[in-house]
């Protein structure tokens, strides 16, 4: 025991030793956060009513009192941004991909741009594309209104890259390098049955506009209402060979009954889909978060029966366990849709009269990954899907570069 | 265009034209992540005018050099993003050609077995005749 008076000599060691121990180094001490908050910050709960945890926490201070800090640096994200490609359809036209470790905020910015601002010739957000933007009709007999035609002619994808082609403001006048001219001479004779106008009838003109303007000399040159000063196939000689068409042939513009004709020239500008939906390049994007299933309790026997057979997407397996037992398993968690029939009283079976209702069941509990997206776009034909995700990530940088110009 | 007072820079309000939720929520949520801001938000106005109003906060740097840094780390976030994503689908494609050739063999070598099982039946044909 030590007792007043006595000094304790303390070492070099020593002192080095106290200066390098920390306590978090301890083997006994969890770091990082409890269990209960890490399911707070990363997954939604989907419960019976509505989901909660929604909203992440960005703010870096969050976690400050248990000291985690809860910023997004640069290198860790570097360090686990993941990009999974699941599927890529035959004709290349629809893009599956997994995105793991990004922010609900930044996935929805490329959703946004995706939809509204890549340019699309024609047809055509930030993504331009190209659309049929001025329809001269000469003739329609049909039943279908010549605004509605021209309106339906604005909604047909064209295959073109918009990158070859300018853009048409006002004061321009539309000449090779900003518009794609194309005909359609549709007529149904007498006699015969209905005819259906298909997109595979519009034919390029690579010369421009044949129809004439009215003008009072008669001595020059008809004007027409584009001046194309070379054919479309000497300037780009990518189209030489394989005429510019729409991006399928078998789309239905309209109907005619016998004796009705369909005569008209359509000039396709580019644009992109904030100004109209016709030149979004995509037809749709949309993500969704990992579904994440988990068993709360052990299922078995005839409840794991009933289990599997309420969930319609076979999320469940059985598993045997020996001795005649089963369990039910959670098999494949991606293909849940939330439609919670798991956690619905009696399985969403229906109640045989005098037998007790049953309580929510809280077998399953059902949860969303909250950085990890799947992401599906589907585009309209004109650019293949993943040069439009990459267009939308230049997009968004370009966005932030002008604010950084703004500011200094 | 920057709303703030001259003797004290840490906090201001910047106002973005023909910006909207898309920028605005990514540069919100990159705010948030640095360790120097108290304060980070985006209000739109009204939904007809393009304009964005952000509020920044911080603890004694200036809100604009702040608001710089969030928008440059975003940047450099996006091109990460690009070139994983790049490298992600062109390991893709070349799986895809890789199974595809892996079935184009298989298809050949059992059509070539059936024909050589044809030929067989033939020739005992014409021995049995």
């Amino acid at each position: 025991m030590t007792t007043k008076g006595e000094k304790r000599i303390v070492s070099e060691e020593d002192k080095i030793f106290a200066k390098n121990f920390n306590i978090m180094d301890h083997p006994d001490i969890p770091t990082g956060l409890p269990p209960h908050l890490q399911l707070q910050r990363t997954r939604v709960l989907c419960k019976n009513d509505a989901p909660i945890h929604t909203a992440s926490v960005t703010y870096s201070g969050a976690y400050n009192a248990v000291g985690v800090d809860n910023s997004v640096k640069l290198e860790n994200f570097s360090e686990n941004f993941k990009v999974d490609v699941i599927q890529l359809s035959k004709d290349g036209m629809e893009l599956t991909f997994d995105m793991i470790g990004i922010d609900a905020a930044i996935a929805n910015a490329f959703r946004r741009i995706l939809l509204a601002e890549v340019f699309l010739v024609i047809l055509v957000l930030q993504f331009p594309t190209m659309a049929f933007e001025k329809v001269f009709i000469a003739n329609n007999t049909s039943i279908v209104q010549d605004e509605v035609l021209a309106q339906r002619m604005g909604l047909v994808p064209i295959a073109a890259d918009p990158k070859l082609f300018e853009y048409l403001s006002e004061n321009d006048q539309p000449n090779e390098k900003n518009t794609i001219v194309f005909k359609l001479h549709a007529k149904c004779a007498k006699g015969e049955g209905r005819k259906k106008v298909l997109t595979k009838e519009l034919i390029w003109l690579p010369k421009g506009s044949e129809l004439v303007k009215e003008s009072g000399d008669s001595n020059s040159k008809p004007k027409t209402y584009t001046s194309f000063s070379r054919s479309q196939k000497e300037s780009f000689p990518e189209f030489a060979d394989n005429p510019i068409s729409p991006s399928y042939p078998d789309i239905l513009i309209a109907k005619l009954g016998p004796g009705q004709e369909i005569e008209l020239e359509a000039h396709a500008v580019k644009g992109i889909g904030k100004t109209h939906a016709k030149w979004s390049p995509v037809a749709t994007a949309w993500y969704r978060m990992l579904p994440e299933v988990i068993l709360l309790g052990e299922v078995e026997d005839e409840d794991a029966e009933r289990l599997v057979k309420a969930c319609p997407e076979n999320v469940f397996d059985i598993e045997d366990m020996g001795n005649g037992r089963k369990r039910a398993t959670v098999a494949r968690p991606r293909d849940c849709t939330l439609c919670r029939q798991c956690v619905r009283p009696n399985y969403g079976e229906e109640v045989n009269k005098g037998v007790e209702e049953k309580e929510w069941i809280e077998n399953v509990s059902l949860r969303r990954v909250k950085n990890h997206f799947i992401f599906k776009i589907e585009s309209t034909g004109s650019l293949p899907p993943d040069v439009l995700f990459t267009e939308a990530v230049k997009i968004l940088e370009d966005k932030c570069e002008r604010v950084i110009a703004n500011l200094s | 265009m920057e709303h703030g007072s001259f003797t004290n820079d840490s906090d201001a309000s910047f106002t973005l034209a023909e910006e909207d939720h898309t920028l605005a929520n990514a540069v919100r949520f990159m705010l948030n992540q640095d360790p120097r801001v108290t304060l980070a938000g985006y209000s739109i106005p009204h939904p007809s005018l393009e304009c964005v109003n952000v509020r920044v906060q911080t603890t004694g740097d200036p809100a604009r050099e702040v608001l710089k840094d969030a928008c440059q780390e975003l940047m450099l976030m996006n091109r990460h993003v690009r070139s994983v994503f790049d490298k992600a689908v062109s390991e893709f494609k070349v799986e895809q050609a890789r199974l595809a050739a892996e079935e184009e063999e298989k298809k050949k070598a059992e059509e070539e077995a059936i024909k050589k099982q044809r030929d067989l039946l033939a020739s005992m044909d014409i021995e049995s005749d």
